[in-house]
């Protein structure tokens, strides 16, 4: 008999990656919910300290600690769970769970793995052995015939038919891979795919084909529905990450949705999963024709989107199925009187977009394929595809404003249709402006031509409405038209009033006017998951023109308090302002208000309907915010929480008189501007790096001429650091400014003074009237030029001189008082020899808010919140010098995955997410959120190519330590020099670009090196090359990279200072 | 693009909705009642039991897929439900006037045009489908050039004999020979059957097949109150006393349950979609099923000799009977669902295994 289960251990997901994202912390914590509500104990062990999942209330105990085998055996060991779940913490979490299994580790702590039997999914992560399973009752994949000559090859095309994939094995990035339509172009590519590889694989080539996904739920009653399916607007051969994706299907008939929905079925019940499921399928344009391409035994992104998309919270009835109950014996949590066990109804249509931040990265290629490059997504809701899609892109934040009205060119839309990039939908639109018909786009894209049609009749509609000069001559029927159709009011105005020269924003303001006049207003409709058959007891809303009554009744009471969220995870925002939004929604709530949710991110827990009293998974447009303000008739607004996206609102609302709470929008605006906030800082007394902001290239050259370089070029309302570079020359600098005036016309550029080699750091605080209320210090291991972001950040700051805090806090308790905050704020400073330099301040939480709010195990955001709705707060009474321990918050980079990348860091942010860990010292903190980002402690042998001289001395120190401790010491020529003049007894390695051995792409590509330093240097081509094939190389081996000197050290100090014996395997709440 | 009518959907209690037309120009009224399924409207439109129905999809966008070319296996129609749209009218949000699927031949609005059926779209369904929730099912009429025609209420009369075959037809030549009762018989039903190796006989819905000689006897869905069926009733309660396997569907199911003695009623607003979850009495599983009734059998008249075999999860009405000792079974859901989810075609097989049961028992004897 199986023995009773009452605490449950919880795998997280880490850091966020690439292909793993905030939706883990959204499973994580449906599943700790589900948990809690069985009353019983959870223990949940991830490193990811900006999470939700994470935070007080949520799981019972919680170890910042790495998810991988070795420390999750140790908790195990500590904690003695008796049960385990495993797949809600994406691969991570599975990946070490299968290792746990394999060690007999589960069977040694008998502990149970609850849901999917860790057998299963190890059968779905092994192709040869799923296609295997499949095959068994008769379920197809895609057919592949293995080949170790071209006779071989040739009889497996002649067996498989044309067109084929044919794809060389144990290669990196796709080398020798291709297509190919008949025999002469096989027999071409397949002789340099031998070159590559002694084998090769001749697969059909399923490319054009329809792909849908579906969501299968299962119990251990062999009870299966499916939650939802999905349907690919962009056919196969693109990541469906990379896709945009429509729920429910649209041009599935009734047989080919069953079809595959009850082979969905039949593969869980093989399968055996216990749980939830995704299977992918490849489906044929012209028949009923099928592949199974995928199957992932585990929570997933497209589960999240699917939970989402339905209102079907999957995660939590996964977790409640795991312990043991039967999905008839589970509520539906919407309606609260029907069951679990159904399949939602839809009466919407919900679209994903992803978005890319590839602008970002020097090298990376724009193209989508098969690999996965988005760094988040975004979901709208309509009751058209048209209402939909628009919205959703313009969700996407990269400043378009649906399918037509941008300010965008594709020089060539040919090449951008069939080879489609990040801007493929924008080159849709081109392609009609100039006569292309839906059937050439067709051909082109393999687009179904049912999505085709619904754009082009957003072209149309826009033809039309670009006739009209003034507004007062669109006439109702036509405007109401584009407001279906999901045209924005900027839109509009962008279209019509062209010989208006007021601003857009101005003429937009007008068309609102003008429609709200002819009674042309949105309406709330409810996700119900029974499309209206049952009433809701929920509130997850959105807002459509494609309807003419209102889902809600609204009290109109004043206590309404709406939160605006911080929209699509991108590099720069991520899952810490979503935990910033939850912490408000709580403290809302708890202080008796009406806590309203404005979000449309489907991977956050903020869009949770169960976290808010209201939740509206919409734009966080002014357009749309004002139309929610005005059916609420809120207490007021908060823009403080979400990051720049509200942020950035906060002026425009505050014109149009709805009430920002917390600091006011005029010294949210004098903070922004570079320009007032300098004036401000000068009359105040505060330092900053010299700067101006200039339009003309003599004046910049003069400025440079005055204070020398290096200099930093960037320009102003950035969040992230678009755009921004630093130049230590004039050749440079005039390369530069190249890149940034197109980034921005309408903005000129800022040039800054670079400080070299000062320390970074910063302050996030809360004030009331003025004055603050609670604050923490926290400084970067790196020096000034890696972006806050990136930056591995010590938090109570140790190597600080006491002066250099008390500087700090007497500046922010200035800034605090001229700007008469309310709420929270966060400053940057530049510290050199005690002497303080800001460099940015933000009156909003930053991206540090959950990291020091759980290290010091106060709320900064739940304060902050109180203050904005007017309570009388007391000052935090509560010193750093009290903390006997130590928070690290360590960068994960996604390189990996950006194929052709280089992984170096600067003042662009580069990373995708971060983790923390607590440690009694700074050493040791720093050791395991390192290897909780992925630097793993090194086995024996050590690369170090330590770039320019200053690194190459703050790098003696270290290297010397890890020869004592036994470590192989390889160098590049110069180091090794270095190294051996000092004395130490190193291997010298050749550049990748001289042909002698050893050479260090040998040694990396047999992965004889655990880790990689290598500090690049800005020197000459040569290096630089060198520099970047051998980080490349790391990151594509897996090998830990470090490039930065100071940090570097850092690591090599905590590796050779604290033995395993150590680390403290300690709870949150143990510290 | 071709000019669009304006036309209105009024409801019983005067309610009012403007909408567009895109199917056929005529004023009809009906029974108007919402189904929530978000794909298979060729099969839903074709099928007999929404006769004297305005239909109401709740899924906003229809006509994606357009209509499917039509091709004939045994007899009968591939891809429908029966040989004509038997709906009274479609009212929906949006409509795709672009269609595109491999298998489509023309547009939903063509499709409803040429089988004179009127369409409505740009109406707030959801609106609607919760006016429907709350107040229940109404009768309503599609107004188009000021010329309504009065309200008509379907289940005040014998409809089936309207859906029903005129004639006796037979199909197939497998080794079980059933008699299949057509109340407004769907053609998966047929297509369920001869798959599964029967040789039926088609028989109108008043057909005395009491003295037929056959292994089975199959109660078809149909449209409307089963109340009006007495001469089926009447035949299926003879029957009852003998040992013939019977099975039912939907209408059937509550033929079936009249026959034995049992009372229906009319529910609310009526099951009519693809997520009905229904569990096997006495059991853990649980099914999701497709449906289509607005009559339910009433558990508690079940005379003592019968007993539910399914129940709705969402509100615990009977979703199918079974006799306790005689092989006699109906559900009231879609085992041949058609369109919707096909978990449940196993019930099919059970009423093979009855027969060859049955023949076994006989050739023993």
């Amino acid at each position: 008999m199986k023995k009773e289960v009452n605490k449950i251990l919880l795998l997280g997901s880490g850091a966020l990656k690439i292909g793993q994202a905030g939706e883990f912390d959204y499973s994580g914590s449906q599943a700790l919910k589900a948990i809690r509500e069985e009353g019983k104990y959870s223990v949940l062990i991830n490193p990811n300290i900006a999470t939700v999942q994470t935070s007080e209330g949520v799981a019972d105990k919680i170890y910042y600690l790495p998810v991988t085998p070795e420390y999750v055996e140790e908790v195990i060991k500590k904690e003695r769970p008796d049960g385990i779940l495993l797949s809600f913490g994406g691969q991570t979490a599975l990946n070490c769970g299968v290792e746990l299994y394999r060690k007999g580790i589960f069977e040694k702590y008998d502990v149970q793995v609850l849901g999917t039997p860790v057998q299963a999914i190890i059968d779905t992560e092994d192709r040869e052995i799923f296609a295997g399973k499949l095959k068994e009752i008769g379920v197809k994949t895609p057919r592949s015939i293995a080949a170790g000559n071209m006779d071989e090859a040739v009889a497996a095309a002649n067996q498989l038919g044309y067109p084929l994939i044919v794809r060389a094995a144990y290669t990196l990035g796709g080398l020798g891979s291709g297509f190919c339509a008949n025999e002469e172009e096989l027999l071409k590519l397949a002789a340099s795919a031998f070159a590559y590889s002694p084998q090769i694989l001749v697969e059909e080539s399923l490319k054009g084909w329809k792909e849908v996904e579906y969501e299968v739920v299962r119990d251990c009653y062999d009870n299966c529905i499916t939650v939802c399916n999905m349907e690919n607007f962009d056919p196969l051969g693109i990541h469906t990450g990379e896709s945009i994706v429509v729920a429910p299907s649209q041009t599935l008939s009734n047989s080919e949705y069953h079809k595959l929905r009850s082979i969905a079925i039949k593969i869980i019940r093989h399968v055996g999963i216990i749980g939830e499921c995704n299977v992918q399928y490849a489906l044929d344009p012209d028949s009923e024709d099928y592949r199974v391409i995928e199957v992932n035994a585990r929570l997933s992104r497209s589960s999240a989107l699917a939970s989402k998309a339905t209102g079907y919270p999957l995660a939590f009835v996964a977790a409640k199925l795991g312990l043991g109950y039967g999905l008839h014996e589970i509520k539906n949590s919407v309606t609260k009187v029907t069951t679990a066990c159904f399949e939602p109804a839809l009466d919407y249509v919900v679209c994903k977009i992803p978005r890319w931040d590839l602008g970002k990265f020097e090298g990376v290629s724009k193209l989508l394929g098969s690999s996965m490059k988005s760094v988040g997504e975004v979901m709208s809701i309509g009751r058209t595809f048209e209402e939909a899609i628009q919205k959703g892109l313009r969700m996407v934040g990269q400043g378009m404003h649906g399918f037509v009205g941008n300010n965008i060119h594709i020089p060539d839309i040919d090449e951008e249709l069939v080879n489609p990039t990040d801007k493929r939908i924008f080159a849709i639109a081109e392609a009609f402006d100039r006569g292309y018909t839906v059937e050439r786009v067709h051909e082109m894209t393999r687009i179904d031509n049912w999505f085709l049609e619904r754009l082009q009749r957003i072209h149309r509609l826009k033809d039309e409405l670009s006739r009209y000069t003034w507004l007062s001559g669109v006439h109702a029927a036509l405007l109401k038209e584009a407001k279906q159709m999901g045209f924005s009011d900027f839109q509009i105005a962008r279209l019509v009033m062209k010989e208006d020269r007021r601003s857009l924003h101005e003429r937009m303001l007008d068309v609102r006017a003008y429609r709200k006049k002819l009674g042309i207003v949105p309406c709330v409709k409810q996700i119900d998951t029974l499309a209206g058959e049952y009433p809701a007891m929920t509130n997850y809303l959105y807002v459509t023109y494609n309807g003419e009554e209102n889902d809600v009744e609204y009290e109109h009471d004043g206590k309404s308090v709406i939160v605006l969220g911080s929209g699509a995870y991108r590099i720069g925002s991520s899952v810490e302002f979503d935990w910033c939004g939850v912490s408000a929604l709580h403290a809302i709530h708890k202080m008796g208000y009406r806590s309203v949710m404005v979000n449309y991110n489907p991977e956050t827990v903020s869009t949770d309907y169960d976290t808010c009293d209201r939740l509206y998974f919409d734009e966080l447009s002014f357009e749309r915010v004002m139309d929610i303000v005005e059916l609420e008739m809120p207490k007021g607004v908060i823009v403080s929480t979400g990051g720049q996206i509200p942020n950035n609102l906060a002026m425009r609302l505050a014109g149009q008189h709805v009430p920002i709470l917390g600091t006011s929008a005029e010294s949210i605006d004098r903070a922004e501007d570079r320009q007032k906030f300098s004036t401000m800082c000068d009359r105040l007394g505060i330092d900053q790096p010299r700067w101006k902001e200039l339009a003309q290239l003599e004046d910049i050259y003069r400025f440079a001429d005055e204070v020398g370089f290096p200099l930093l070029i960037r320009p102003s309302y950035v969040l992230s650091g678009a755009a921004m570079n630093v130049v230590s020359n004039r050749e440079e600098l005039v390369h530069f400014l190249g890149l940034a005036a197109e980034v921005s016309k309408e903005h000129p550029v800022v040039v800054t003074e670079f400080i070299e080699q000062a320390k970074e750091v910063e302050i996030d605080a809360v004030a009331q009237n003025g004055e603050i209320k609670a604050y923490a210090i926290s400084e970067h291991v790196e020096f000034a030029g890696v972006h806050s972001g990136d930056a591995t950040v010590v938090f109570p700051a140790q190597k600080l001189y006491v002066e250099t805090m008390r500087r700090i806090k007497k500046i922010a308790r200035a800034i605090a008082k001229e700007l008469n905050i309310f709420g929270p704020f966060n400053m940057q400073f530049l510290a050199k020899d005690n002497d303080i330099k800001v460099i940015e301040c933000n009156l909003r939480a930053s991206r540090s808010f959950p990291f020091v709010s759980k290290v010091l195990k106060f709320n900064f955001i739940e304060l902050a919140t109180r203050i904005m709705l007017g309570e009388q707060v007391e000052a935090l009474n509560k010193s750093v010098f009290d903390l006997d321990y130590v928070g690290v918050k360590a960068s994960q980079f996604s390189f990996a995955r950006l194929l052709k990348a280089d992984p170096v860091l600067g003042v662009d942010m580069a990373s995708t997410g971060e983790a923390a860990c607590l440690g009694e010292n700074y050493y040791e903190a720093l050791l395991k959120s390192m290897v909780s980002v992925g630097c793993t402690v090194p086995e024996k042998n050590i690369l170090i190519s330590s770039g320019p001289t200053h690194s190459k001395a703050e790098l003696l120190e270290p290297v010397r330590m890890l020869i004592k401790k036994g470590y192989c010491i390889f160098a590049t020529s110069g180091t090794a020099r270095f190294l051996r003049e000092h004395g130490m007894e190193v291997t010298e390695l050749h550049w990748p670009d001289e042909e002698q051995q050893p050479n260090v792409m040998e040694y990396l590509q047999q992965k004889k090196i655990d880790l990689v330093v290598n500090i690049p240097k800005n020197h000459t081509r040569r290096e630089l090359d060198n520099g970047y094939r051998i980080r490349r190389a790391a990151v594509d081996y897996n090998i830990p990279l470090i490039t930065n000197a100071r940090l570097a050290s850092a690591f090599i100090y905590a590796i050779c200072k604290v033995g395993k014996e150590d680390l403290a395997i300690k709870a949150w709440d143990e510290y | 693009m071709q000019y669009l009518k304006k036309a209105r959907l009024v409801l019983q209690d005067g309610t009012m909705y403007e909408g567009t037309s895109f199917g056929y120009e005529k004023s009809v009224s009906g029974e108007v009642v919402f189904y929530t399924a978000m794909t298979g409207y060729p099969e839903s439109l074709t099928d007999p039991s929404y006769k004297g129905q305005i239909l109401v999809p709740t899924y906003p966008m229809i006509g994606n897929y357009g209509v499917p070319i039509d091709k004939r296996e045994w007899g009968i129609s591939k891809y429908f439900e029966s040989d004509r749209i038997h709906c009274t009218a479609l009212v929906i949000s949006d409509y795709s006037s672009g269609y595109s699927h491999w298998n489509s031949q023309k547009s939903l609005g063509q499709w409803l045009q040429e089988q004179q059926v009127p369409g409505l779209f740009g109406i707030d369904t959801r609106a609607l489908t919760k006016k429907l929730r709350e107040h229940g099912t109404m009768l309503g009429r599609i107004e188009l050039d000021d010329s309504p025609v009065p309200f008509f209420d379907p289940n005040g009369s014998n409809i089936v004999a309207e859906v029903s075959t005129p004639e006796v037809v037979e199909y197939g030549d497998g080794d079980f020979r059933v008699v299949l009762v057509d109340c407004g018989v769907k053609y998966n039903i047929i297509r369920c059957l001869l798959r599964r190796g029967v040789r039926l006989k088609r028989v109108p819905w008043n057909y005395d097949f009491t003295e037929e000689d056959c292994d089975g006897i199959f109660l078809s869905n149909g449209p409307g109150d089963p109340a009006q069926c007495g001469e089926t009733i009447a035949h299926v309660r003879k029957m009852l006393d003998r040992d013939i396997p019977i099975m039912g569907i939907c209408l059937g199911n509550q033929l079936m349950a009249r026959a034995a003695g049992a009372e229906t009623y009319k529910l609310k607003y009526g099951h009519r979609g693809h997520n009905q979850p229904v569990l096997q009495v006495g059991t853990n599983r649980c099914h999701i099923t497709s449906q289509n009734h607005g009559f339910a059998i009433d558990d508690k008249t079940l005379p003592a000799d019968w007993e539910p075999l399914f129940v709705n999860v969402n509100d615990g009405t009977n979703e199918g009977i079974r006799h306790r000792t005689k092989p006699f079974f109906s559900a009231q859901f879609h085992p041949e669902a058609s369109s919707g989810p096909t978990d449940t075609e196993f019930l099919f097989d059970w009423f093979i295994e009855n027969m060859k049961q049955a023949k076994t028992k006989k050739s023993g004897k």
